[in-house]
């Protein structure tokens, strides 16, 4: 059975997850992958405003392909998450809560999550147009001219996900693949 | 002689780049739909469900199954009796792939330099390969790729000494090393022997040949057989949480080599392994 989570995600919600759950998200997130990362880590670096507000926000590592005439959006499937390692534990030091991508994280990453109470989910890698689906609205936040990889706002109704890592380190890349070697012995 | 036009090769290109990325071949299909029903793991089998889902909701709408619609690999047989009129065959190819990736309404993700990084926005240049064989065909196959799955591919140099062992040992490693980021169940590509380059050229080639088929030579098709069946115990599973079906296939492709040296180069695809082709 699934978990429904609603935007904003509040250290509460993120408390109550845990690495396996399958959960639906409903309401706001924003998307963001390389060169946003970037761009929003160095105005950090210069403490400049960011263009989302971070607190207890979740970002989709996606750069979706562009909307047919009359649709919301194109397909919108998962990046692989480590290109943003780098950039992660600063947006979760400023209250990112939560991250959905696809693939491992750093040490470093899973230390800045237990630290600052955030969780990374996984959506399905290559279903990308079952994924667009739950998009209901899109808008253009930053960066228009990086294009697929602009910072969007979406409304979300149900997106599917699971928790990979939860906020106490637990990761189901190790647990999953553990427990099903385990049914073979 | 026969003569192709610029023209003709412009619209093949861009209807090849539309297919590959809203339909997924029949053989790619029928593996990950026998993965679904002998995978015993329920989250896999979901997975693998879902995925299958998505294959087709890409068809009947008419959308790309990834948003990562790839960078255009294009390889290219043309006969020696062929002769191209209206322009050069490249100019053509890059003019499909201009068009393709526009009016298909796929991911531009190609960037003009890699330390620079300004994106070309019409997902141009293609990267081709040529060859030339007899006859009066020209042979189009254009296999978008994605990255998520390129960048967890790899290449090694081993020592004769390596043999047969050594082979091996590298092709699992990198699928070990992959894990759960390149979307698997993936599709693994292995080029063994030629040179440096040519090995790396073979893998990608390799990632071609419908899944259902096995390399002719039976010492290559037995390898490709065990390779698979040792991926599949590895336990990463569908999305890299757990299960039986870490890979669909294993394709072996190999070039005669020096007598110093057994290049093997491994280049890992995803599920959506799409190509397209055309003989015109």
């Amino acid at each position: 059975m699934e978990k429904i989570i609603h935007t904003p995600l509040t250290e509460e919600k993120v408390r109550e997850l845990r690495a396996g759950d399958e959960v639906l998200i409903s309401g706001v997130i924003y998307t963001a992958r390389d060169a946003a990362h970037k761009k929003m880590v160095k105005l950090l670096d210069y403490d400049k405003k960011l263009p989302i507000d971070i607190q207890d926000a979740i970002i989709y590592y996606v750069g979706p392909s562009p909307a047919k005439p009359g649709e919301v959006i194109g397909s919108a499937g998962p990046t692989t998450s480590y290109r943003m390692d780098p950039y992660a534990p600063r947006l979760l030091e400023k209250g990112l809560k939560g991250m959905i991508g696809k693939g491992t994280r750093s040490k470093e990453v899973i230390e800045s999550m237990k630290s600052n109470c955030a969780v990374y989910f996984a959506a399905i890698g290559g279903a990308a147009a079952l994924m667009g689906k739950s998009i209901k609205k899109a808008e253009l936040v930053a960066y228009e001219d990086l294009g697929s990889e602009a910072i969007r706002r979406l409304e979300v109704e149900n997106l599917p996900v699971v928790v990979v890592v939860d906020c106490y380190g637990n990761n189901l890349y190790e647990i999953g693949q553990k427990n099903y070697l385990d049914t073979l012995k | 002689m026969k003569e192709i036009h610029f023209n003709q090769i412009v619209e093949s290109v861009k209807k090849l780049c539309i297919d590959a990325n809203y339909y997924l071949p029949q053989d790619v299909k029928n593996e990950i739909k026998e993965a679904a029903l002998s995978e015993t793991w329920p989250m896999a089998k979901d997975i693998l469900e879902k995925i299958l889902i998505n294959v087709d909701i890409s068809k009947e709408e008419s959308v790309p199954m990834c948003q990562d619609t790839g960078m255009a690999c294009v390889f290219i047989e043309l006969g020696q009796e062929v002769h191209i009129t209206g322009g050069t065959l490249e100019d053509a190819i890059n003019e499909g792939v201009r068009k393709g990736y526009s009016e298909g309404y796929l991911r531009k993700s190609v960037v003009r330099d890699p330390i620079v990084r300004q994106n070309t926005q019409d997902n141009t240049p293609a990267v081709i390969y040529y060859d030339l064989v007899p006859g009066e065909k020209l042979k189009i196959i254009l296999a978008p790729k994605g990255f998520g799955s390129e960048n967890m591919s790899q290449i090694k140099m081993l020592k004769p000494a390596d043999g047969i062992e050594g082979v091996k040992e590298f092709v699992i490693k990198v699928v070990k090393e992959a894990g759960p980021n390149p979307c698997p169940p993936m599709v693994v590509g292995v080029g063994i022997g030629g040179t440096f380059d040519r090995a790396a050229v073979l893998a990608k080639k390799a990632l071609i040949r419908p899944l259902s088929e096995r390399n002719k030579n039976p010492f290559y098709s037995n390898l490709e057989q065990e390779l698979l069946s040792k991926i599949n115990l590895l336990g990463i599973g569908p999305q890299g949480f757990g299960g039986k079906t870490t890979a669909l296939a294993v394709n072996i492709e190999t070039f005669p080599t020096h007598i110093a040296g057994l290049p093997v180069a491994v280049n890992i695809n995803c599920h959506v392994t799409r190509h397209s082709e055309v003989v015109l």
